[in-house]
């Protein structure tokens, strides 16, 4: 397996970058802020005003370096599509295998989203003791996961999942302490609009990581609109969705509980609109965005590739085993799993 | 694998100025400089192939010497810094500018 090499993202505004014998030079009003040697590099994802020398947008193509142009505020714009890197080869393996088998990557995602939500599950019963309904459904869960392994139409996966997902969230509420849970309650999943503050929280943060997926995949030449479970719907990034499933629980969930368990956020937090829709105030989602920032840069052990990353940095890492996979250098998919 | 190579240049004869500098230029492509004539190279063994002949290329044998020490995979426990200039890791540290 390739190194793990390093991603820049380059957020200060006017900075200008160019390639100096086999090494990359930031600058910013002229003055030099970092040189590295480009080989420690995979990804530049250069954010609002940035200024790319032409050499270096050529060497960028050359070398499978991925150069990705966002706004200032992380609307994907543009990359740079290299030479040898086969995209359109990529992207027809995904367009085919999303239309002819989808079952065998819908299926080892959804396996993951299963088991990380048992695990979340197991981990509550661990530290708090356990709760009669959370054993049923831990159980439940095992038996959809079993049931999983002899699917074998792409449907009955989505179904699964489905079930699944409603076992899940069927007890989501026990993972919320006595306290906690006195203030917000959690009555299922809801969204568009999301109806309680729970549910605002896990729909605000599941947009955004959502997003960055759909920039890490358009960043490996994957197509973000076309996936495995999730079906093509206009405008939906299906596959970046898809991905996402990993991520769900033991990302996104996970960080919510802590939260909320931990008293950082209060009702005030909260706009409740006449129309029954729940927001957040300006103040409470900066600090549900910088819990996220904190929570990106903590380094975890990779289970695939057993490297310490960064939390952020899953994304990218799961796109790029994917594409691995369509390109035909993996057998299968990993997808990403906490042990 | 980590490499970490260090050099000595003579400055007796008029090209010794130029040397160091095509030294220094070699290294930094690769690595980083952590001090003056000390760089931390953290390559592939194709890598530093290149490297190592570009540097046998530039030195005097005479009059220069090079020094490369192999850290392994395992070199992040055999590295200790203290004081200034602490040199960042590019492969792990977060590169946000």
């Amino acid at each position: 397996m390739r190194k793990l090499q390093n991603t820049l993202y380059i957020t200060r505004q006017g900075c200008y970058l160019h390639k100096e014998r086999e090494t990359l030079v930031v600058e910013c009003e002229r003055k030099k802020l970092i040189q590295l040697p480009v080989h420690a590099i995979a990804n530049i994802f250069c954010f609002g005003n940035v200024l790319v020398s032409p050499y270096l947008l050529g060497f960028c193509g050359e070398n499978q370096v991925n150069l990705a142009f966002y706004s200032e505020y992380g609307k994907f714009l543009g990359r740079l599509q290299g030479r040898q890197s086969g995209n359109v080869l990529l992207r027809r393996a995904q367009y085919r295998i999303s239309a002819e088998a989808p079952l065998d990557i819908a299926r080892n995602i959804i396996a993951a989203k299963i088991q990380s939500a048992r695990r979340v599950l197991q981990r509550r019963q661990r530290n708090h003791g356990a709760h009669e309904d959370v054993t049923i459904a831990i159980r439940q869960l095992n038996a959809s996961l079993k049931k999983l392994q002899s699917a074998d139409h792409i449907d009955q996966v989505r179904g699964i999942e489905g079930d699944a997902a409603a076992q899940y969230f069927a007890v989501f509420r026990y993972l919320l302490t006595d306290k906690t849970r006195q203030q917000f309650d959690f009555n299922g999943r809801n969204r568009r609009p999301p109806r309680d503050p729970i549910n605002a929280m896990l729909s605000l943060l599941y947009s955004i990581v959502g997003k960055e997926i759909s920039g890490a995949l358009q960043g490996v030449g994957l197509d973000p609109q076309v996936g495995f479970l999730h079906a093509d719907r206009p405008g939906r990034d299906s596959l970046a969705q898809d991905i996402l499933e990993e991520f769900r629980a033991w990302w996104i969930d996970r960080m919510v509980i802590s939260m909320l368990n931990r008293g950082q956020f209060a009702d005030k937090d909260f706009i409740y609109a006449a129309s029954g829709a729940v927001e957040l105030k300006d103040d409470s989602r900066k600090a549900l965005f910088q819990a996220l920032q904190m929570r990106k840069q903590e380094k975890i052990q990779h289970p695939y590739l057993e490297e310490e990353v960064e939390i952020g940095l899953l994304p990218h890492i799961q796109a790029q085993l994917l594409a691995r996979h369509l390109r035909g250098d993996l057998a299968c998919y990993p997808p990403f799993l906490m042990r | 694998m980590m490499v970490l190579i260090t050099y000595d240049v003579s400055f007796e004869d008029p090209e010794g100025a130029k040397r160091l500098r095509r030294i220094a230029k070699c290294c930094q492509d690769y690595g980083q400089r952590v001090q003056y004539s000390v760089f931390e190279c953290e390559i592939t063994p194709a890598q530093w192939v290149k490297l190592k002949a570009a540097l046998l290329d530039e030195y005097n044998p005479e009059t220069d010497s090079l020094r490369f020490y192999q850290l392994g995979s395992k070199w992040q426990k055999k590295v200790e810094h203290h004081g200034a200039k602490a040199g960042f890791d590019l492969f792990r540290d977060p590169l946000i500018i």
